[in-house]
Protein backbone atom coordinates (compact mmCIF):
# COMPACT_ATOMS: atom_id res chain seq x y z
CA UNK A 1 0.00 0.00 0.00
CA UNK A 2 2.61 2.55 1.14
CA UNK A 3 6.25 1.54 1.28
CA UNK A 4 9.39 3.65 1.78
CA UNK A 5 12.92 2.29 1.65
CA UNK A 6 15.79 4.60 2.52
CA UNK A 7 13.83 7.64 1.32
CA UNK A 8 15.48 11.06 1.51
CA UNK A 9 14.06 14.43 0.46
CA UNK A 10 15.78 17.72 -0.37
CA UNK A 11 13.82 20.80 -1.40
CA UNK A 12 15.04 23.11 -4.10
CA UNK A 13 16.99 22.63 -7.27
CA UNK A 14 20.06 21.03 -5.80
CA UNK A 15 18.37 17.77 -4.93
CA UNK A 16 21.69 15.95 -4.67
CA UNK A 17 23.68 18.24 -2.39
CA UNK A 18 21.10 20.39 -0.56
CA UNK A 19 20.25 19.77 3.10
CA UNK A 20 17.95 16.82 3.53
CA UNK A 21 14.61 17.57 5.17
CA UNK A 22 13.87 13.85 5.40
CA UNK A 23 16.63 11.29 5.81
CA UNK A 24 16.73 7.57 5.37
CA UNK A 25 13.05 6.87 6.02
CA UNK A 26 12.05 3.24 5.84
CA UNK A 27 8.50 2.26 6.68
CA UNK A 28 5.46 0.40 5.40
CA UNK A 29 1.76 1.00 5.94
CA UNK A 30 -0.58 -1.85 5.00
CA UNK A 31 -3.83 -1.34 3.11
CA UNK A 32 -6.59 -0.04 5.40
CA UNK A 33 -3.99 0.84 8.02
CA UNK A 34 -4.20 3.86 10.33
CA UNK A 35 -1.12 5.83 11.43
CA UNK A 36 -0.59 8.88 13.56
CA UNK A 37 2.28 10.99 12.30
CA UNK A 38 3.90 12.75 15.27
CA UNK A 39 6.88 14.94 15.92
CA UNK A 40 7.90 18.47 16.84
CA UNK A 41 7.35 21.41 14.54
CA UNK A 42 9.76 21.35 11.64
CA UNK A 43 10.39 17.61 11.99
CA UNK A 44 9.23 16.98 8.43
CA UNK A 45 5.67 15.72 8.89
CA UNK A 46 4.17 17.86 6.13
CA UNK A 47 7.10 16.98 3.91
CA UNK A 48 6.50 13.26 4.41
CA UNK A 49 2.80 13.69 3.58
CA UNK A 50 3.76 15.65 0.47
CA UNK A 51 5.89 12.69 -0.60
CA UNK A 52 3.05 10.24 0.01
CA UNK A 53 0.80 12.46 -2.13
CA UNK A 54 3.35 12.49 -4.96
CA UNK A 55 3.42 16.28 -4.72
CA UNK A 56 7.20 15.97 -4.52
CA UNK A 57 9.42 13.13 -5.62
CA UNK A 58 11.96 11.52 -3.31
CA UNK A 59 15.55 12.69 -3.78
CA UNK A 60 16.79 9.23 -2.93
CA UNK A 61 15.46 5.84 -1.95
CA UNK A 62 12.40 4.01 -3.14
CA UNK A 63 8.82 5.20 -2.55
CA UNK A 64 5.81 3.14 -3.50
CA UNK A 65 2.27 4.46 -3.05
CA UNK A 66 -0.83 2.45 -4.02
CA UNK A 67 1.31 0.26 -6.25
CA UNK A 68 3.00 3.17 -8.06
CA UNK A 69 6.73 3.76 -7.85
CA UNK A 70 6.62 7.52 -7.26
CA UNK A 71 10.32 8.08 -7.92
CA UNK A 72 10.35 6.19 -11.20
CA UNK A 73 6.85 6.85 -12.58
CA UNK A 74 6.41 9.12 -15.60
CA UNK A 75 4.81 12.53 -15.09
CA UNK A 76 1.79 11.28 -16.99
CA UNK A 77 1.19 8.52 -14.47
CA UNK A 78 1.12 10.74 -11.38
CA UNK A 79 -2.19 12.63 -11.83
CA UNK A 80 -4.10 9.35 -11.83
CA UNK A 81 -2.33 8.38 -8.59
CA UNK A 82 -3.08 11.75 -6.96
CA UNK A 83 -6.77 11.36 -7.76
CA UNK A 84 -6.82 8.24 -5.62
CA UNK A 85 -5.42 10.15 -2.64
CA UNK A 86 -7.29 12.67 -0.48
CA UNK A 87 -5.32 15.39 1.30
CA UNK A 88 -6.23 17.86 4.03
CA UNK A 89 -3.48 20.47 3.90
CA UNK A 90 -2.23 22.22 7.00
CA UNK A 91 -3.00 25.55 5.30
CA UNK A 92 -6.20 24.20 3.62
CA UNK A 93 -5.20 25.30 0.09
CA UNK A 94 -8.75 26.24 -0.90
CA UNK A 95 -9.39 28.21 -4.09
CA UNK A 96 -10.36 31.70 -2.95
CA UNK A 97 -12.49 32.57 -5.98
CA UNK A 98 -14.68 29.46 -5.67
CA UNK A 99 -17.55 28.86 -3.27
CA UNK A 100 -17.35 26.11 -0.65
CA UNK A 101 -19.54 23.99 -2.91
CA UNK A 102 -17.28 24.43 -5.94
CA UNK A 103 -14.15 23.81 -3.87
CA UNK A 104 -15.52 20.51 -2.67
CA UNK A 105 -16.81 19.60 -6.14
CA UNK A 106 -13.42 20.27 -7.74
CA UNK A 107 -11.83 16.80 -7.37
CA UNK A 108 -14.92 15.18 -8.89
CA UNK A 109 -14.96 17.63 -11.79
CA UNK A 110 -11.27 17.05 -12.43
CA UNK A 111 -12.05 13.33 -12.46
CA UNK A 112 -14.82 14.02 -14.98
CA UNK A 113 -17.77 12.78 -12.91
CA UNK A 114 -21.30 13.67 -14.08
CA UNK A 115 -22.76 16.83 -12.51
CA UNK A 116 -25.82 15.03 -11.18
CA UNK A 117 -23.73 12.71 -9.04
CA UNK A 118 -21.50 15.61 -7.99
CA UNK A 119 -24.47 17.59 -6.71
CA UNK A 120 -25.70 14.73 -4.57
CA UNK A 121 -22.27 13.85 -3.17
CA UNK A 122 -21.14 17.40 -2.41
CA UNK A 123 -24.43 18.20 -0.69
CA UNK A 124 -24.12 15.12 1.48
CA UNK A 125 -20.50 15.70 2.50
CA UNK A 126 -21.03 19.39 3.25
CA UNK A 127 -24.03 18.48 5.42
CA UNK A 128 -21.86 15.93 7.17
CA UNK A 129 -19.22 18.54 8.10
CA UNK A 130 -22.00 20.92 9.19
CA UNK A 131 -21.73 23.43 6.34
CA UNK A 132 -25.06 22.76 4.58
CA UNK A 133 -26.00 26.43 4.98
CA UNK A 134 -22.62 27.77 3.79
CA UNK A 135 -22.43 26.05 0.40
CA UNK A 136 -22.29 29.24 -1.64
CA UNK A 137 -19.97 31.12 0.71
CA UNK A 138 -16.40 31.84 -0.41
CA UNK A 139 -13.46 30.81 1.81
CA UNK A 140 -12.62 34.41 2.72
CA UNK A 141 -15.99 34.66 4.49
CA UNK A 142 -15.59 31.39 6.39
CA UNK A 143 -14.01 30.99 9.84
CA UNK A 144 -10.76 29.05 10.14
CA UNK A 145 -12.61 25.98 11.40
CA UNK A 146 -15.16 26.23 8.61
CA UNK A 147 -12.38 26.47 6.02
CA UNK A 148 -10.76 23.42 7.56
CA UNK A 149 -14.02 21.51 7.29
CA UNK A 150 -14.31 22.49 3.61
CA UNK A 151 -10.77 21.14 3.13
CA UNK A 152 -11.77 17.91 4.89
CA UNK A 153 -14.88 17.59 2.72
CA UNK A 154 -12.78 18.10 -0.41
CA UNK A 155 -10.33 15.42 0.73
CA UNK A 156 -12.95 12.74 1.28
CA UNK A 157 -15.37 13.55 -1.55
CA UNK A 158 -13.61 11.29 -4.07
CA UNK A 159 -13.63 8.26 -1.71
CA UNK A 160 -9.83 8.05 -1.78
CA UNK A 161 -7.91 4.86 -1.11
CA UNK A 162 -5.35 6.85 0.85
CA UNK A 163 -6.28 9.80 3.07
CA UNK A 164 -3.55 12.15 4.30
CA UNK A 165 -4.53 14.74 6.90
CA UNK A 166 -2.07 17.40 8.04
CA UNK A 167 -3.10 18.85 11.40
CA UNK A 168 -6.79 18.45 10.50
CA UNK A 169 -8.03 19.52 13.93
CA UNK A 170 -5.82 22.61 14.21
CA UNK A 171 -8.79 24.95 13.99
CA UNK A 172 -11.54 22.69 15.30
CA UNK A 173 -13.10 22.59 18.76
CA UNK A 174 -13.15 19.33 20.70
CA UNK A 175 -16.64 18.35 19.59
CA UNK A 176 -15.81 18.87 15.91
CA UNK A 177 -12.48 17.11 16.35
CA UNK A 178 -14.31 14.11 17.71
CA UNK A 179 -16.73 14.18 14.79
CA UNK A 180 -13.79 14.26 12.39
CA UNK A 181 -12.16 11.32 14.14
CA UNK A 182 -15.41 9.40 13.88
CA UNK A 183 -15.45 10.03 10.15
CA UNK A 184 -11.80 9.05 9.74
CA UNK A 185 -12.23 5.80 11.68
CA UNK A 186 -15.36 5.03 9.67
CA UNK A 187 -13.53 5.60 6.35
CA UNK A 188 -10.63 3.53 7.70
CA UNK A 189 -13.00 0.73 8.61
CA UNK A 190 -14.36 0.81 5.05
CA UNK A 191 -10.85 0.23 3.68
CA UNK A 192 -9.19 3.64 3.35
CA UNK A 193 -5.59 3.89 4.51
CA UNK A 194 -5.33 6.94 6.79
CA UNK A 195 -2.30 8.97 7.94
CA UNK A 196 -2.94 11.88 10.32
CA UNK A 197 -0.17 14.32 11.27
CA UNK A 198 -0.97 16.15 14.49
CA UNK A 199 0.30 17.96 17.59
CA UNK A 200 -2.99 17.22 19.37
CA UNK A 201 -1.78 14.80 22.07
CA UNK A 202 -5.19 14.57 23.74
CA UNK A 203 -6.72 13.39 20.49
CA UNK A 204 -3.99 10.77 20.03
CA UNK A 205 -4.54 9.56 23.58
CA UNK A 206 -8.29 9.20 23.02
CA UNK A 207 -7.73 7.26 19.79
CA UNK A 208 -4.85 4.90 20.28
CA UNK A 209 -3.27 3.70 17.04
CA UNK A 210 0.20 2.98 15.66
CA UNK A 211 2.31 6.13 15.33
CA UNK A 212 5.22 7.27 13.16
CA UNK A 213 7.48 9.57 15.16
CA UNK A 214 9.63 12.00 13.18
CA UNK A 215 12.42 14.07 14.64
CA UNK A 216 14.82 16.21 12.65
CA UNK A 217 13.84 14.48 9.45
CA UNK A 218 14.51 10.98 10.79
CA UNK A 219 12.03 8.30 11.75
CA UNK A 220 12.45 7.64 15.48
CA UNK A 221 9.93 4.90 15.93
CA UNK A 222 7.46 3.06 13.79
CA UNK A 223 5.02 0.90 15.62
CA UNK B 1 -14.74 2.27 -23.39
CA UNK B 2 -17.83 3.05 -21.37
CA UNK B 3 -15.61 5.02 -19.00
CA UNK B 4 -14.27 7.04 -21.86
CA UNK B 5 -17.65 8.10 -23.19
CA UNK B 6 -18.84 8.78 -19.67
CA UNK B 7 -15.79 11.00 -19.29
CA UNK B 8 -16.64 12.99 -22.39
CA UNK B 9 -20.26 13.22 -21.39
CA UNK B 10 -19.19 14.68 -18.08
CA UNK B 11 -17.17 17.38 -19.81
CA UNK B 12 -20.33 18.51 -21.51
CA UNK B 13 -22.21 18.63 -18.24
CA UNK B 14 -19.60 20.70 -16.46
CA UNK B 15 -21.13 24.05 -15.47
CA UNK B 16 -20.52 26.67 -18.16
CA UNK B 17 -19.15 29.36 -15.87
CA UNK B 18 -16.95 27.04 -13.79
CA UNK B 19 -13.49 28.61 -13.92
CA UNK B 20 -11.45 26.88 -11.24
CA UNK B 21 -8.16 28.32 -12.47
CA UNK B 22 -9.53 31.85 -12.83
CA UNK B 23 -8.29 32.09 -16.42
CA UNK B 24 -11.01 34.59 -17.27
CA UNK B 25 -9.34 37.14 -15.04
CA UNK B 26 -5.79 35.98 -15.75
CA UNK B 27 -6.29 36.41 -19.50
CA UNK B 28 -8.38 39.53 -19.88
CA UNK B 29 -10.63 40.00 -22.88
CA UNK B 30 -9.02 43.35 -23.74
CA UNK B 31 -5.29 43.26 -24.34
CA UNK B 32 -4.84 39.91 -26.08
CA UNK B 33 -7.70 40.37 -28.59
CA UNK B 34 -6.52 43.91 -29.33
CA UNK B 35 -2.96 42.76 -30.05
CA UNK B 36 -4.13 39.81 -32.12
CA UNK B 37 -6.48 42.13 -34.03
CA UNK B 38 -3.51 44.35 -34.91
CA UNK B 39 -1.54 41.29 -36.07
CA UNK B 40 -4.45 40.01 -38.12
CA UNK B 41 -4.87 43.45 -39.69
CA UNK B 42 -1.21 43.51 -40.71
CA UNK B 43 -1.42 39.95 -41.99
CA UNK B 44 -4.42 40.89 -44.14
CA UNK B 45 -2.48 43.78 -45.67
CA UNK B 46 0.55 41.57 -46.30
CA UNK B 47 -1.61 38.88 -47.88
CA UNK B 48 -3.38 41.37 -50.12
CA UNK B 49 -0.07 42.88 -51.21
CA UNK B 50 1.39 39.45 -51.82
CA UNK B 51 -1.57 38.34 -53.91
CA UNK B 52 -1.52 41.51 -55.99
CA UNK B 53 2.21 41.12 -56.61
CA UNK B 54 1.74 37.44 -57.47
CA UNK B 55 -0.91 38.38 -60.02
CA UNK B 56 1.40 40.94 -61.62
CA UNK B 57 4.30 38.51 -61.55
CA UNK B 58 2.26 35.94 -63.45
CA UNK B 59 1.21 38.58 -65.96
CA UNK B 60 4.76 39.75 -66.53
CA UNK B 61 6.22 36.27 -66.67
CA UNK B 62 4.10 35.47 -69.74
CA UNK B 63 5.27 38.79 -71.17
CA UNK B 64 8.90 37.90 -70.61
CA UNK B 65 8.51 34.57 -72.34
CA UNK B 66 7.08 36.29 -75.42
CA UNK B 67 10.05 38.60 -75.53
CA UNK B 68 9.39 40.22 -78.92
CA UNK B 69 6.23 41.69 -80.40
CA UNK B 70 5.75 42.89 -83.93
CA UNK B 71 3.09 45.46 -84.71
CA UNK B 72 1.76 45.61 -88.26
CA UNK B 73 -0.33 48.72 -88.96
CA UNK B 74 -3.20 48.38 -91.45
CA UNK B 75 -2.80 44.58 -91.42
CA UNK B 76 -5.68 43.74 -93.75
CA UNK B 77 -4.62 46.05 -96.56
CA UNK B 78 -3.04 44.38 -99.57
CA UNK B 79 0.69 44.24 -99.46
CA UNK B 80 2.70 46.79 -101.37
CA UNK B 81 3.49 45.54 -104.86
CA UNK B 82 0.92 42.77 -104.83
CA UNK B 83 -1.18 44.61 -107.39
CA UNK B 84 -4.09 45.15 -105.01
CA UNK B 85 -5.46 41.67 -105.67
CA UNK B 86 -6.46 41.39 -102.01
CA UNK B 87 -5.11 37.90 -101.39
CA UNK B 88 -1.69 38.90 -100.16
CA UNK B 89 -2.21 41.16 -97.08
CA UNK B 90 0.43 43.13 -95.23
CA UNK B 91 -0.03 40.81 -92.24
CA UNK B 92 0.44 37.77 -94.48
CA UNK B 93 3.66 39.19 -95.85
CA UNK B 94 4.99 39.97 -92.42
CA UNK B 95 4.20 36.46 -91.21
CA UNK B 96 5.89 34.97 -94.24
CA UNK B 97 9.04 36.93 -93.44
CA UNK B 98 8.94 35.86 -89.82
CA UNK B 99 8.48 32.19 -90.69
CA UNK B 100 11.63 32.25 -92.75
CA UNK B 101 13.71 34.24 -90.25
CA UNK B 102 16.33 32.34 -88.27
CA UNK B 103 15.89 32.51 -84.46
CA UNK B 104 12.10 32.84 -84.50
CA UNK B 105 10.70 29.74 -82.79
CA UNK B 106 7.02 30.48 -83.11
CA UNK B 107 4.61 33.24 -84.02
CA UNK B 108 1.17 33.99 -82.73
CA UNK B 109 -1.18 36.63 -84.00
CA UNK B 110 -2.88 38.10 -80.95
CA UNK B 111 -6.65 37.84 -81.54
CA UNK B 112 -8.56 41.07 -81.70
CA UNK B 113 -10.60 40.26 -78.59
CA UNK B 114 -7.44 39.98 -76.52
CA UNK B 115 -6.19 43.29 -77.89
CA UNK B 116 -9.36 45.11 -76.95
CA UNK B 117 -9.09 43.54 -73.48
CA UNK B 118 -5.62 45.04 -73.17
CA UNK B 119 -6.79 48.42 -74.35
CA UNK B 120 -10.05 48.52 -72.41
CA UNK B 121 -8.57 50.08 -69.25
CA UNK B 122 -7.43 53.05 -71.33
CA UNK B 123 -10.10 53.33 -73.95
CA UNK B 124 -13.15 52.07 -72.09
CA UNK B 125 -15.53 49.24 -72.81
CA UNK B 126 -16.76 50.36 -76.22
CA UNK B 127 -13.51 49.95 -78.17
CA UNK B 128 -15.18 47.95 -80.92
CA UNK B 129 -17.58 50.81 -81.58
CA UNK B 130 -14.72 53.29 -82.01
CA UNK B 131 -13.47 51.47 -85.11
CA UNK B 132 -9.92 52.52 -84.33
CA UNK B 133 -7.15 51.52 -86.72
CA UNK B 134 -5.68 48.97 -84.39
CA UNK B 135 -2.52 47.30 -85.67
CA UNK B 136 -2.14 43.54 -85.71
CA UNK B 137 0.15 42.29 -82.98
CA UNK B 138 2.31 39.22 -83.49
CA UNK B 139 3.96 37.63 -80.50
CA UNK B 140 7.28 35.99 -81.27
CA UNK B 141 9.00 33.35 -79.26
CA UNK B 142 12.67 33.58 -79.95
CA UNK B 143 15.35 30.96 -79.71
CA UNK B 144 17.33 31.30 -76.48
CA UNK B 145 20.38 32.39 -78.47
CA UNK B 146 18.32 35.33 -79.72
CA UNK B 147 18.24 36.71 -83.24
CA UNK B 148 19.56 39.61 -85.19
CA UNK B 149 16.69 42.05 -84.53
CA UNK B 150 18.12 44.73 -86.80
CA UNK B 151 18.10 42.38 -89.76
CA UNK B 152 14.59 41.24 -88.86
CA UNK B 153 13.44 44.85 -88.68
CA UNK B 154 14.91 45.66 -92.12
CA UNK B 155 13.29 42.59 -93.71
CA UNK B 156 9.90 43.43 -92.17
CA UNK B 157 10.18 47.06 -93.23
CA UNK B 158 10.54 46.02 -96.83
CA UNK B 159 7.74 43.43 -96.59
CA UNK B 160 5.24 45.61 -94.68
CA UNK B 161 6.43 49.19 -94.37
CA UNK B 162 5.63 50.74 -90.96
CA UNK B 163 5.93 47.43 -89.05
CA UNK B 164 7.43 47.89 -85.58
CA UNK B 165 9.61 45.37 -83.77
CA UNK B 166 9.82 45.65 -80.02
CA UNK B 167 11.81 43.52 -77.63
CA UNK B 168 10.32 43.41 -74.12
CA UNK B 169 12.30 40.54 -72.64
CA UNK B 170 14.69 42.43 -70.35
CA UNK B 171 11.99 44.75 -69.04
CA UNK B 172 9.50 42.04 -68.38
CA UNK B 173 12.15 39.93 -66.71
CA UNK B 174 13.10 42.81 -64.42
CA UNK B 175 9.47 43.51 -63.56
CA UNK B 176 8.81 39.84 -62.91
CA UNK B 177 11.83 39.68 -60.58
CA UNK B 178 10.56 42.78 -58.79
CA UNK B 179 7.07 41.30 -58.44
CA UNK B 180 8.51 38.02 -57.17
CA UNK B 181 10.57 39.91 -54.60
CA UNK B 182 7.41 41.68 -53.48
CA UNK B 183 5.65 38.33 -53.10
CA UNK B 184 8.59 37.04 -51.05
CA UNK B 185 8.53 40.20 -48.88
CA UNK B 186 4.82 39.78 -48.28
CA UNK B 187 5.33 36.12 -47.32
CA UNK B 188 8.13 37.08 -44.90
CA UNK B 189 5.96 39.85 -43.45
CA UNK B 190 3.08 37.40 -42.94
CA UNK B 191 5.46 34.94 -41.30
CA UNK B 192 6.91 37.59 -38.98
CA UNK B 193 3.40 38.69 -38.05
CA UNK B 194 2.52 35.08 -37.20
CA UNK B 195 5.68 34.75 -35.11
CA UNK B 196 4.99 38.00 -33.25
CA UNK B 197 1.41 36.85 -32.67
CA UNK B 198 2.58 33.62 -31.12
CA UNK B 199 5.13 35.52 -29.01
CA UNK B 200 2.33 37.78 -27.80
CA UNK B 201 0.37 34.66 -26.84
CA UNK B 202 3.42 33.23 -25.05
CA UNK B 203 3.86 36.41 -23.01
CA UNK B 204 0.17 36.70 -22.18
CA UNK B 205 -0.05 33.03 -21.23
CA UNK B 206 3.09 33.24 -19.06
CA UNK B 207 1.65 36.27 -17.27
CA UNK B 208 -1.60 34.35 -16.79
CA UNK B 209 0.27 31.33 -15.42
CA UNK B 210 2.17 33.48 -12.94
CA UNK B 211 -1.01 35.26 -11.85
CA UNK B 212 -2.78 31.92 -11.26
CA UNK B 213 0.20 29.98 -10.01
CA UNK B 214 -1.35 29.08 -6.66
CA UNK B 215 -4.61 27.89 -8.20
CA UNK B 216 -2.70 25.83 -10.76
CA UNK B 217 -0.66 24.16 -8.05
CA UNK B 218 -3.77 23.34 -6.07
CA UNK B 219 -5.56 21.89 -9.08
CA UNK B 220 -2.39 20.02 -10.06
CA UNK B 221 -2.20 18.51 -6.56
CA UNK B 222 -5.82 17.43 -6.83
CA UNK B 223 -4.82 15.22 -9.74
CA UNK B 224 -5.40 17.41 -12.80
CA UNK B 225 -3.27 16.31 -15.74
CA UNK B 226 -1.14 18.69 -17.80
CA UNK B 227 -3.69 18.30 -20.58
CA UNK B 228 -6.51 19.41 -18.26
CA UNK B 229 -4.71 22.57 -17.14
CA UNK B 230 -3.34 23.38 -20.60
CA UNK B 231 -6.86 22.88 -21.96
CA UNK B 232 -8.33 25.47 -19.58
CA UNK B 233 -5.79 28.07 -20.71
CA UNK B 234 -5.67 27.22 -24.41
CA UNK B 235 -9.44 27.24 -24.81
CA UNK B 236 -9.55 30.73 -23.32
CA UNK B 237 -6.70 31.90 -25.58
CA UNK B 238 -8.38 30.28 -28.58
CA UNK B 239 -11.54 32.28 -28.00
CA UNK B 240 -9.68 35.56 -27.47
CA UNK B 241 -7.39 35.02 -30.49
CA UNK B 242 -10.30 34.11 -32.76
CA UNK B 243 -12.07 37.28 -31.62
CA UNK B 244 -9.00 39.39 -32.30
CA UNK B 245 -8.37 37.70 -35.65
CA UNK B 246 -11.93 38.35 -36.73
CA UNK B 247 -11.77 41.99 -35.66
CA UNK B 248 -8.51 42.51 -37.53
CA UNK B 249 -9.83 40.93 -40.72
CA UNK B 250 -13.02 42.97 -40.58
CA UNK B 251 -11.06 46.18 -39.96
CA UNK B 252 -8.77 45.39 -42.91
CA UNK B 253 -11.70 45.00 -45.31
CA UNK B 254 -12.39 48.70 -46.00
CA UNK B 255 -8.68 49.38 -46.46
CA UNK B 256 -8.30 46.48 -48.88
CA UNK B 257 -11.42 47.45 -50.80
CA UNK B 258 -10.13 50.99 -51.14
CA UNK B 259 -6.73 49.83 -52.36
CA UNK B 260 -8.25 47.29 -54.75
CA UNK B 261 -10.55 49.90 -56.22
CA UNK B 262 -7.57 52.17 -56.81
CA UNK B 263 -5.53 49.32 -58.29
CA UNK B 264 -8.28 47.84 -60.47
CA UNK B 265 -7.39 49.72 -63.69
CA UNK B 266 -3.80 48.44 -63.54
CA UNK B 267 -4.65 44.85 -62.82
CA UNK B 268 -4.43 42.29 -65.58
CA UNK B 269 -7.84 41.66 -67.15
CA UNK B 270 -9.59 38.67 -65.73
CA UNK B 271 -6.93 38.18 -63.08
CA UNK B 272 -7.76 40.52 -60.26
CA UNK B 273 -11.21 41.92 -59.96
CA UNK B 274 -12.58 40.22 -63.02
CA UNK B 275 -14.93 42.20 -65.16
CA UNK B 276 -15.90 45.37 -63.31
CA UNK B 277 -19.32 45.34 -64.98
CA UNK B 278 -20.12 41.92 -63.60
CA UNK B 279 -19.33 42.80 -59.98
CA UNK B 280 -21.85 44.21 -57.62
CA UNK B 281 -20.64 47.19 -55.68
CA UNK B 282 -16.96 47.42 -54.86
CA UNK B 283 -16.74 43.91 -53.41
CA UNK B 284 -15.94 42.33 -56.75
CA UNK B 285 -12.63 44.15 -57.06
CA UNK B 286 -10.99 41.94 -54.41
CA UNK B 287 -9.38 38.86 -55.89
CA UNK B 288 -11.18 35.62 -55.18
CA UNK B 289 -8.15 34.18 -53.38
CA UNK B 290 -8.32 37.03 -50.87
CA UNK B 291 -11.95 36.18 -50.20
CA UNK B 292 -10.76 32.72 -49.25
CA UNK B 293 -7.91 34.01 -47.08
CA UNK B 294 -9.70 36.70 -45.06
CA UNK B 295 -12.02 34.23 -43.26
CA UNK B 296 -8.90 32.09 -42.75
CA UNK B 297 -7.31 34.79 -40.57
CA UNK B 298 -9.47 34.26 -37.44
CA UNK B 299 -9.11 30.51 -37.90
CA UNK B 300 -5.35 30.84 -38.21
CA UNK B 301 -5.17 33.22 -35.24
CA UNK B 302 -7.22 30.77 -33.17
CA UNK B 303 -4.99 27.88 -34.21
CA UNK B 304 -1.79 29.79 -33.43
CA UNK B 305 -3.25 30.90 -30.09
CA UNK B 306 -4.41 27.42 -29.13
CA UNK B 307 -1.20 25.63 -30.08
CA UNK B 308 1.06 28.28 -28.56
CA UNK B 309 -0.90 28.34 -25.30
CA UNK B 310 -0.84 24.53 -25.13
CA UNK B 311 2.92 24.50 -25.64
CA UNK B 312 3.56 27.33 -23.18
CA UNK B 313 1.44 25.85 -20.40
CA UNK B 314 2.74 22.30 -20.84
CA UNK B 315 6.31 23.61 -20.84
CA UNK B 316 5.64 25.64 -17.70
CA UNK B 317 3.97 22.71 -15.92
CA UNK B 318 7.15 20.66 -16.23
CA UNK B 319 8.42 22.46 -13.12
CA UNK B 320 5.71 20.70 -11.12
CA UNK B 321 6.29 16.99 -10.36
N1 LIG C 1 8.82 24.18 0.23
C1 LIG C 1 9.89 24.11 1.05
N2 LIG C 1 11.10 24.52 0.60
C2 LIG C 1 12.18 24.43 1.38
N3 LIG C 1 12.17 23.97 2.62
C3 LIG C 1 11.01 23.55 3.13
C4 LIG C 1 9.81 23.60 2.36
N4 LIG C 1 8.80 23.12 3.12
C5 LIG C 1 9.35 22.79 4.30
N5 LIG C 1 10.67 23.05 4.31
C6 LIG C 1 11.60 22.79 5.41
O1 LIG C 1 11.48 21.41 5.75
C7 LIG C 1 11.53 21.23 7.15
C8 LIG C 1 10.32 20.39 7.56
O2 LIG C 1 9.15 21.12 7.27
P1 LIG C 1 7.73 20.47 7.44
O3 LIG C 1 6.73 21.45 6.97
O4 LIG C 1 7.74 19.14 6.80
O5 LIG C 1 7.64 20.31 9.01
P2 LIG C 1 6.41 19.85 9.90
O6 LIG C 1 6.85 18.68 10.66
O7 LIG C 1 5.21 19.70 9.07
O8 LIG C 1 6.25 21.10 10.86
P3 LIG C 1 4.89 21.66 11.52
O9 LIG C 1 4.54 20.73 12.63
O10 LIG C 1 5.30 22.98 12.06
O11 LIG C 1 3.88 21.72 10.47
C9 LIG C 1 11.52 22.60 7.76
O12 LIG C 1 12.83 22.86 8.21
C10 LIG C 1 11.19 23.55 6.64
O13 LIG C 1 11.96 24.72 6.73
MG1 LIG D 1 3.47 20.69 8.86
Amino acid sequence: MVRLEGVGLCYGRDAETGPEVLRDITLAIPAAGFRWLLGPSGAGKSSLLRLLHAAVRPSRGRLEVLGTDVGGASRRALPRLRRRIGVVHQDFRLLRHLSAYDNVALPLRIAGRPEGQIRADVGEVLRWVGLADKMEVHPARLSGGEQQRVAIARAVIGRPQLLLADEPTGNLDDRQSERLMQMLTELNRLGTTVVVATHNDALVRRHPAPALLLEGGRLQAAA
Amino acid sequence: MAGRSEFRHARLLRPAGFDELGVRRALSDRILPALVAAMSFLAALALAGGLAAAGLAGHWRTGAATVVTVQVPRPTQPAEGSGGAGEDTRLGRALAVLHTSPGVVSTRVVPEGELSDLLRPWLGAGIEKLSLPIPAVIELRMAPAGADLDRLTRRLESAAPGALVESHGPWFRRLAVLAHSLVACAAVAALVVALVASMVVVIATRAGLLARREAIEIVHDLGASDGYIAGRFSRRVLGLAALGGLAGAVLAMPVLLGLATLAAPFAAPGQAGGDPELSWGALGVLPASLWLMLPGLPVLAAAIGFLTAQGTVRQWLRRLP
